[in-house]
């Protein structure tokens, strides 16, 4: 893996908010994860996680620094250019899976390319259906999603965040609002994914037993990126 | 489907209640419209109608014979005016004149050439029809009964094409050959008579007051009698042939009027004036004629503008609040739409969509309201001939403008929650949303 190319380059990553009062909430970030990898971001609360999973999800600009995805330097891109690349590029899962409560299944799962081309295909339905029955949610493809308990609408989540194979995931403690037996089918998910397609992932976690199954763990306290371990160190801590 | 009209079409199915409100809104406004402009248009052209059963569009008479100071009286009135810039008089000791030129009595006269005339005005764009008249004023007798008329000198065939009295006709036949007359049922009430009836026409020789004049008369037989719907028409006209009025007005082969139909009721105004310099006539068209009906009409409208002014800013103000709180509801769901890739333009079309698509929907059903609302007040009440005291006016303009104002609304009012909407910032909705 250490030869695998990088997916995600962050260059002294710096983010300021306030107009008057200004507060530093990351200072100068610098980070890299090769393809394949399935990382884990840990710290506090109000350490800047989310703030730096935003910058890294292009839903936010660095006040300085750099965010290279695949090769493409992001600094320059205008809102329309960002919002088309985050668009193929990156897959989400959010802690409340976040689906959209007036589509089904199938429909959730297809957003992303649907969103993208403008109309939808045979192709991006089929691999929709796919996807859906890879995560165990084959015979509730045309369910509304908010038929749906907790766990499944996660595994619907993952694979909407799957579904137009982008080149890193960022999940944001997606198994934060599960129940243990939940939680664990849904990083299982993501572990699979992982290892068989190659998928590279960054998971916010609050849960040592998830980090711990992590390939790479990084900390990140008061806005500083204090420690890469591998996962045994930060299983051992956690 | 575009990806724009499934997600609207699936948040405007979603959200049933608020879609059926911003809905009602639409229909209830576009309902009014309709049934406002039905009822104002109705009454306007049935006035309008009712106007011109009994007005030619454009009348063509000979202008007015002007009294002229001869010139040694011309010179001295200028000597006599009292404005500064009068030329200083030649002799300043020659006694000045005060002269007052009296307006000439006019006498009926004729068109001259009216027959080129007449082929003339006809080749003129607009005009569909024209017709020659003798037409002054008469007295119609019999037995001891006299009364004032117009008396009405036509050719039948040209004279229906401008005025459809044939249509109008309560007893008889509209035949004005020889000695027939047709009139007015006021005339013949007043008169006492009834379908072949004789009655006794005089006009003073040249249809104009004045001392010493001849009275030519004429024996004729009542053939028809109309009911045009005005009382002044019904009491007053009698119409007999061209040559019949030419004899008893001394006007052997003339035409006093050539009168005019156009195809466009307000392009009269324009016709006439192209009519006028045409042929060097007066031409006076039924608006110049009727300019207080045309001041009433055009408040009518005023009115009818304002309040569709104010239903459209009602409306549309419905529709806008109802879309921004429907924006604010779904704000999570929209930063989620941007985050997986959804550009800002998409989702603002969106939300236009849902605008756009509530305006088209509220005017079909508005229509259908209005149409209904329309066709039950026409019902309400009729006149004693069975026509509705309140006509409307429903036509396929009336519903496109309806339709277009509406789709019109609905875009327009959804324009600033659209906006909003495709201004969130992804990262801020779905963690605040």
């Amino acid at each position: 893996m250490a030869d695998a190319p990088a997916v995600l380059r962050v260059e002294k990553v710096v983010k300021e908010f306030g107009d008057h009062v200004i507060t530093r909430v990351l200072h100068g970030i610098d980070l890299e994860l090769r393809a394949g990898e399935l990382a884990a971001l840990i710290g506090p609360s109000g350490s800047g996680k989310s703030t730096l999973l935003n910058l890294i999800g292009l839903l936010d600009r660095p006040t300085s620094g750099r965010v290279i995805i695949d090769g493409h330097d992001t600094t320059g891109l205008d809102d329309t250019a960002l919002t088309g690349f985050r668009g193929r590029t990156l897959g989400f899962i959010f802690q409340f899976h976040h689906l959209l409560p007036a589509f089904t299944a199938t429909e959730n799962v297809m957003m992303p390319a649907y969103a993208g081309r403008g109309f939808p295909t045979k192709a991006m339905r089929a691999r929709a259906r796919e996807l859906l029955g890879e995560v165990g949610l084959g015979d509730r493809v045309d369910a509304p999603v908010t038929d749906l308990s907790g766990g499944q609408q996660q595994r619907v989540a993952v694979a909407r965040a799957l579904a137009h194979d982008p080149s890193l995931v960022l999940a944001d403690e997606p198994t934060g609002n599960l129940d243990t037996e939940s939680a664990n089918e849904v990083f299982e998910l993501m572990r699979r994914f992982n290892r068989e397609r190659g998928t590279t992932f960054l998971v916010v976690t609050h849960d040592p037993r998830i980090s711990a199954r992590c390939d790479h763990v990084l900390e990140i306290v008061d806005g500083r990126l204090t420690e890469q371990a591998d996962a045994n160190d930060a299983g051992a801590k956690g | 489907m575009p990806f724009e009209w499934f997600v609207a079409l699936r948040y405007l199915r979603e959200g049933r209640a608020q879609t059926a409100l911003i809905l009602a809104a639409v229909s209830v406004g576009v309902s009014v419209i309709v049934f406002l402009s039905a009822l104002i248009n109705g009454l306007q052209t049935n006035l309008i109608k009712q106007t011109l059963g009994f007005q030619p569009h454009v009348t063509l008479v000979p202008h007015e014979i002007l009294a002229r100071p001869l010139a040694s009286l011309a010179s001295r009135s200028a000597l006599a005016s009292p404005s500064a810039t009068s030329p200083a008089p030649a002799d300043a000791t020659a006694p000045a004149t005060a002269t007052t030129i009296e307006r000439s009595p006019q006498r009926l006269r004729s068109i001259e050439r009216w027959q080129t005339v007449l082929a003339q005005v006809e080749r003129v764009p607009g005009v569909l029809a024209a017709s020659p008249a003798v037409s002054g004023p008469a007295f119609a007798t019999r037995g001891g009964a006299e009364k004032a008329v117009v008396l009405r000198g036509v050719d039948p065939e040209r004279f229906l094409a401008i005025i459809d009295v044939r249509a109008k006709l309560v007893a008889g036949r509209f035949l004005v050959a020889g000695d027939g007359v047709v009139i007015g049922a006021g005339l013949a009430e007043l008169l006492g008579v009834r379908l072949g009836d004789k009655l006794r026409l005089g006009a003073p020789d040249g249809g104009g007051a004045g001392e010493g004049r001849e009275t030519r008369e004429a024996m004729v037989t009542v053939t028809g009698i109309f009911d045009l719907g005005n009382k002044e028409v019904n009491d007053r006209w009698a119409l007999v042939s061209l040559r019949q009025a030419q004899t008893l007005f001394d006007l052997p082969g003339g035409a006093s009027t050539i009168e005019l139909k156009v195809a466009e009721v307000f392009d009269a105004e324009r016709v006439a004036g192209d009519v006028a310099e045409l042929t060097g006539l007066e031409a006076n068209s039924w608006m110049k004629l009727n300019a207080q009906l045309l001041v009433g009409l055009r408040s009518q409208d005023s009115s009818k503008y304002m309040i569709q002014f104010f239903v459209v800013i009602a409306v549309t103000l419905g529709i806008a609040s109802v879309l921004i709180v429907s924006v604010v509801q779904k704000s999570r769901e929209i930063g989620i739409l941007r985050a997986v890739g959804t550009a800002s333009g998409r989702v603002l079309r969106v939300f236009l969509i849902q605008g756009g698509v509530v305006g088209v929907l509220g005017s079909i059903v508005g229509s259908g309201l209005g149409t209904l609302f329309s066709l039950f007040f026409e019902r309400l009440a009729s006149n004693p001939d069975g026509s509705p005291t309140f006509p409307v006016d429903l036509n396929l303009g009336l519903y496109a403008s309806a339709s277009l104002l509406a789709t019109g609304i609905g875009l327009v009012a959804a324009v600033i929650p659209a906006r909003r909407a495709a201004r969130l910032e992804p990262a801020d909705a779905i963690r605040y949303g």
